[in-house]
């Protein structure tokens, strides 16, 4: 162990740690906001990845009709729904676009050059396909039951991952993917090479933070979402729906998980299956932030990801259960610190 | 009249569906991982099911199909269902290793032989009373081992580093190439493990990078095989990388694109056919397979689907030696068709020729393995 190799395994451990510390973000801000664990978070990510190795083949992704298929359930229910409300069965022009815009979607991926679009469009077309997917999540999973206890909504959100990993493999193969570098240049600083793919990763995920710290401390929008995950009774007496702070927040979790997918693609091999340990990851940063803490739970998942460099370097057949076990003298101190909270009964 | 020819239609019906046990019929259950993280290994093998002989003789064989969704517990419960629910006669699978280790015990005491397609020899050596129920229908590690180390001496490598799954077959092949390396005097002087779903393995490569060995070995199946390659390609290393048998996958090329070129591995001649001369017996036996599965799912075969087509070529021989001793479905058939699978000498499979005896079950030679590179992307014989 010298510098040198000090060095590369700390911009190793830092950039897989940019992206744990997104997730622990987004996993964070899902549980406090609608208290779902969001174990399919990292389907988001692998997905995200998928379907720009997809893209980048020039094959129109199959994924597009998982959001057809989304989409029309969704309009069902919502008709439903609405039906039972007003005891009329009228459909509204948002329901409508909603339920176009997967098809008009489609029909974009099949006519469009997929494979000679500059790397930036395909990004936005990737984000365009899965994004969407959060809020059908939580319209068609966890709105019927968002009062239910944190329990049933875990057990649903594994539901979720199960079912989405099975959609994964029916539509992305069991084959992995690697796209394309951002770009292949790198810079030497000191004795090490770093990437420009490395920077990128850092750099876009600093920003992805600066952005969301700027959404919740200025907008209307994100001062609401504070509001429904401070108290959501209280958020909502104040004319804030409970729809839309899951909805929104479930989007916020789609972009996230897809921009990870689509900075991580390049460097690693993902499956569709690869998804889970990722979040994995990134939910031991946000346990490290006790699931209330974002700047812990950031700082606590780039530490997830040094931890796996460096064990990775001494102890490689030990390492995944060196960064799990981690999680344990967290809880001893985490629990010796802080006062028992029972948790409390909603509505 | 009417109610005449009803009865007579009735009867007719009825005569053939009474007749139809005089007809022999076998069952066989395959066991497959067509879903779960083993599942690039599965979905060739599901898909070739329709290719396996539908009669062998004159006894119509019929296939039940099982997913055991890359997990152990489920693989240990579809073999349950089959022997004690179908009553089958033989059971092809499962897909992975640790899958098959789990079910030994119960094949073994229900007395039903199994055709397993799996990586590792474990299944089948050491031979004991439970494996001996056991026939392995891939290259036993040691095969594919001895002629990369015989390459590696050949070419004068003197340091190996080693970087495999932390897994059944990572393990095994650490076990085998050590042991191999040592009489051929090739020191290993790095040994580190990963795994599959891993984002990074700098750590593990620059490990190895500072060991400075001549020439890496990387033990993983699929896909995974490609990771440490690719990073130790980008941390400048030079030296020779030899992959094994697992890495014999089209995603292998397409994965690690030019940083995988010059690659040398010991694998099936399914990936190199055109190059193969006429005179290997498997080349025909190989390309029948190929073109029917092309015709059938319109894509080529990896070659975990022949362990299973071979699976069937083993069946057809061995069927009709055991309907001697005893009808499909007793227990007499079923240790007659063991004892005659234990028999088989020099039947020409897709990927070799195998010998059967009481001690090996995989009965693999040297024709079992064809020394590989990568020219240009695409997969050539080292000639």
């Amino acid at each position: 162990m010298n510098a040198q190799i000090a060095l590369i395994l700390g911009q190793d451990g830092i950039t897989n740690g940019a992206v744990y510390a997104l997730l622990a973000l987004s996993i964070l801000l899902v549980f406090t906001v609608t208290r779902v664990l969001f174990i399919p978070q990292g389907e988001f990510v692998a997905f995200g990845a998928l379907t720009m190795a997809a893209l980048q083949a020039g094959t129109p992704t199959r994924l597009v009709w998982v959001l057809a298929g989304f989409a029309v359930a969704e309009f069902v229910a919502d008709a439903i729904a609405l039906r039972r409300r007003t005891g009329k069965l009228r459909v509204r022009v948002r329901m409508w676009l909603k339920l176009v815009y997967p098809f008009a979607l489609a029909a974009l991926l099949y006519t469009l050059p997929l494979a000679s679009l500059p790397m930036l469009v395909r990004a936005l077309l990737a984000l365009a396909i899965l994004v969407p997917i959060g809020p059908q999540i939580y319209r068609l999973f966890f709105q019927p039951i968002a009062s239910a206890s944190t329990l049933v909504l875990l057990i649903v959100s594994i539901a979720v991952h199960l079912a989405l990993v099975g959609l994964g493999l029916l539509v992305f193969g069991a084959e992995g993917a690697r796209t394309e570098a951002f770009s292949d240049v790198t810079f030497p600083i000191g004795p090490v090479n770093i990437s420009s793919q490395a920077i990128c990763v850092v750099v876009v995920s600093l920003l992805l933070i600066v952005v969301l710290y700027g959404f919740f401390e200025r907008s209307m929008y994100g001062k609401a979402l504070r509001a429904a995950a401070f108290n959501r009774l209280g958020a909502r007496l104040m004319g804030i729906s409970p729809i839309f702070a899951g909805k929104a927040t479930f989007f916020l979790a789609a972009v996230i998980g897809t921009v990870s997918g689509i900075l991580i693609a390049p460097i690693t091999t993902i499956y569709f299956d690869s998804g889970f340990l990722i979040s994995l990851k990134g939910f031991v940063g946000s346990i490290i932030g006790g699931l209330v803490s974002y700047p812990v739970a950031a700082a606590g998942a780039l530490l997830v990801g040094l931890i796996e460099a460096f064990s990775a370097f001494w102890a490689s057949a030990y390492k995944d259960i060196i960064v799990f076990t981690l999680i344990i003298p967290v809880l001893v101190w985490r629990s010796l610190k802080s006062h028992h909270v029972e948790e409390e009964d909603e509505e | 009249m009417h109610s005449k020819t009803v009865t007579l239609a009735a009867a007719a019906v009825l005569a053939t569906f009474c007749a139809l046990p005089a007809w022999a019929q076998m069952k066989v259950g395959v066991v497959t991982s067509s879903t779960g993280p083993t599942a690039l290994v599965g979905i060739p093998q599901k898909n070739s099911i329709p290719l396996l002989p539908k009669k062998i003789g004159d006894i119509d064989v019929q296939y039940i199909a099982l997913d055991d969704a890359s997990d152990p517990t489920a693989s240990v419960t579809a073999f349950k269902k089959l022997i004690s629910e179908e009553n089958v006669d033989a059971i092809i699978g499962p897909s992975g290793s640790p899958n098959a280790m789990g079910v030994l015990q119960f094949v073994a005491e229900a007395g039903v032989p199994m055709l397993a397609p799996v990586g590792t020899a474990a299944v089948v050596l050491p031979m004991n009373d439970q494996k001996k129920w056991v026939f392995k229908t891939t290259q036993n590690d040691d095969i594919i081992a001895r002629a990369l180390v015989d390459h590696m001496a050949k070419t004068g490598i003197k340091t190996v580093g080693f970087i495999g799954l932390n897994d059944p077959y990572g393990e095994n092949w650490y076990k085998v190439f050590s042991g191999l390396a040592k009489d051929k005097g090739i020191k290993i002087i790095a040994n580190e493990r990963y795994m599959r779903t891993d984002s990074s393995v700098t750590g593990q490569s620059l490990k190895i990078l500072a060991a400075r060995p001549d020439a890496v070995l990387i033990a993983a199946p699929g896909g995974a095989s490609v990771l440490p390659e690719a990073t130790l390609y980008d941390q400048g290393y030079k030296g020779k990388f030899y992959q094994t048998h697992g890495a014999a996958l089209p995603d292998f090329l397409k994965l690690g694109g030019k940083k995988v070129e010059g690659t040398i591995l010991a694998a099936s001649l399914m990936l190199v056919l055109p190059e193969i001369p006429d005179s290997n017996p498997s080349k025909k036996v190989a390309s029948d397979y190929i073109a029917a599965y092309q015709k059938l799912h319109g894509s080529r075969p990896a070659t975990f689907g022949a362990n299973v087509y071979d699976a069937g070529l083993l069946l057809e021989k061995a069927v009709p030696i055991a309907e001697k001793a005893g009808k499909p479905g007793t227990k007499e058939f079923r240790t007659a068709l063991r004892d005659a699978l234990e028999q088989t000498k020099e039947l020409v499979g897709t990927q070799g020729v195998y010998n059967m005896s009481p001690d090996d079950h995989s009965g693999f030679d040297d024709r079992g393995r064809e020394l590989i590179t990568v020219k240009d992307g695409k997969w050539k014989l080292v000639k």
